[in-house]
């Protein structure tokens, strides 16, 4: 008998986990509750830190699928439960298979901006989040605001979501910072006469070429960082936002008008990933993303034999991260499948 | 020494390094030990940026607690005067810091006769 692999959610990290599986012989059937898969990266116009189309990126992907992967789109994973020596997942829609082992490879859900009420989403219509600018991106349309105007100014906020307590999210969500610099630079390339800011805490350039991207922002564009996290914002009479942040350096309050503020949301745990651990019985879920075996050594191993993670639903990563974690996966199952 | 030495028409210049050895730090360990959260501070100034106090005064409590951990406390009782304890700050913390306590026991530890 031919082992069988259930790999839930078809983002970059199941689809990734999923291909390498099949070329080790292995049958996998990849789940995704969406009618198509890619994940987030489908919404995402390009990719740090080389400007990499999203598109382009989930095509690469997709190529050269093995014929021995088959998609069941449009379920949701309701139910998830070990048999003896197998693992049966059954869907909403009354789909059941059984298996030999399982990836999660379930990802993240973005942080939803109105939660920081203080920050004005959903509030102020100049208001948007990161998400909203990459589709901006996406359409090819000029860069304005809800008002129909070229902003003069734009601000990014970092750490929206992220490192923030009063939102139960102690964790850094890694990808925002540069995300920022990445979209900062988009946003001078489209509006050269525009003034740029970015809003931070700590800038985590810790990538590969995220230092030079940086640079780049500073010394091609003149994109001002300021070392302040955003207190609250209002709305002045003509839709501008009026910001209110300790410029740190300097040690004083500092207020500063945008005609457009970009909110970096961070990564969550997506929700549905803590209620199938708590289905199989995995006890090590500290914050909703599912804490490997051990986070050096077992990486994509879980405390249960034949439950494995892939992707962001183990903690926050960048797209390169989460396709190396990816093969890594897929070796560790068939190393557990004897292959 | 400094009148001497206008008097031969110099003038001295002191050191303006934080002198982390020579300072004391029990008060910082006595403000840690009533309120820990003082250690979970990060400097991000959000409590600076939407403190009402600092509107209209050089108060800014990243800035004190930078001074307290450095052992730069001789200032401090001036400092946390200038706080209305509104509590605006602690709705902001990234960190749960309970800033308002924070402020009272750096009162406490710097200003013992008033309290």
């Amino acid at each position: 008998m031919p082992k069988h692999v259930i790999v839930i959610g078809a983002g970059p990290a199941g689809l990734e986990t999923s291909a390498n599986l099949a070329k080790l012989g292995i049958a996998v059937t990849l789940v995704e509750k969406e009618e198509s898969t890619g994940g987030h990266v489908k919404q995402w116009h390009a990719l740090f830190p080389a400007l990499l189309p999203g598109t382009e990126a989930l095509d690469a992907i997709r190529k050269g699928m093995p014929e021995n992967v088959r998609v069941q789109n449009k379920t949701t994973v309701t139910g998830i439960e070990a048999v003896n020596n197998y693992f049966t997942v059954s869907g909403h829609n009354g789909w059941q298979e059984k298996a030999d082992a399982i990836v999660f490879a379930t990802g993240f859900q973005l942080f939803d901006a109105r939660r920081k009420e203080e920050y004005g989403y959903g509030i102020y219509e100049n208001v948007i989040t990161s998400a909203d600018l990459e589709e901006m991106f996406a359409t090819g349309k000029s860069l304005v605001n809800r008002h129909g105007n070229k902003p003069e100014r734009i601000g990014f906020v970092h750490c929206v979501g992220s490192r923030d307590e009063k939102v139960n999210n102690l964790h850094c969500s890694k990808v925002c910072c540069i995300t920022a610099v990445k979209q900062a630079i988009e946003v001078k390339q489209m509006l050269p006469e525009a003034e740029v800011f970015c809003f931070y805490m700590d800038l985590r350039m810790f990538g590969r070429h995220y230092e030079e991207l940086y640079k780049e922002a500073q010394e091609k564009y003149n994109i001002q960082f300021i070392r302040g996290r955003l207190s609250e914002s209002a709305e002045d009479q003509d839709g501008n936002i009026v910001l209110k942040v300790e410029d740190t350096l300097l040690g004083k309050p500092l207020r500063i008008k945008a005609g457009l503020l970009v909110l970096m949301v961070g990564m969550e745990p997506l929700a549905g990933t803590k209620s199938l651990a708590d289905k199989l019985g995995l006890t090590k879920v500290p914050d909703g993303f599912i804490q490997p075996a051990d986070e050096v050594l077992q990486s994509n191993f879980t405390e249960l034999p034949g439950v494995f993670v892939a992707g962001a639903c183990s903690g926050p990563k960048s797209v390169s991260d989460t396709l190396a974690d990816a093969r890594s996966a897929a070796l560790a199952v068939a190393g557990f499948l004897k292959l | 020494m400094e009148k001497k030495a206008r008097q031969f028409g110099y003038t001295i210049t002191r050191d303006r390094q934080i002198d982390y050895d020579a300072n004391k730090h029990d008060i910082s360990k006595i403000v840690a030990a009533a309120e820990p959260s003082l250690n979970l501070c990060i400097s991000c100034g959000t409590c600076s940026a939407t403190c009402s106090a600092a509107l209209f005064t050089d108060f800014s409590l990243r800035h004190v607690i930078l001074l307290l951990r450095r052992g730069e406390t001789s200032g401090l009782a001036k400092e946390v005067a200038k706080c209305m304890l509104c509590g605006k700050c602690q709705l902001v913390c990234p960190r749960n810091v309970s800033t308002r306590n924070l402020i009272i026991q750096i009162s406490k530890a710097v200003i013992p006769a008033q309290l």
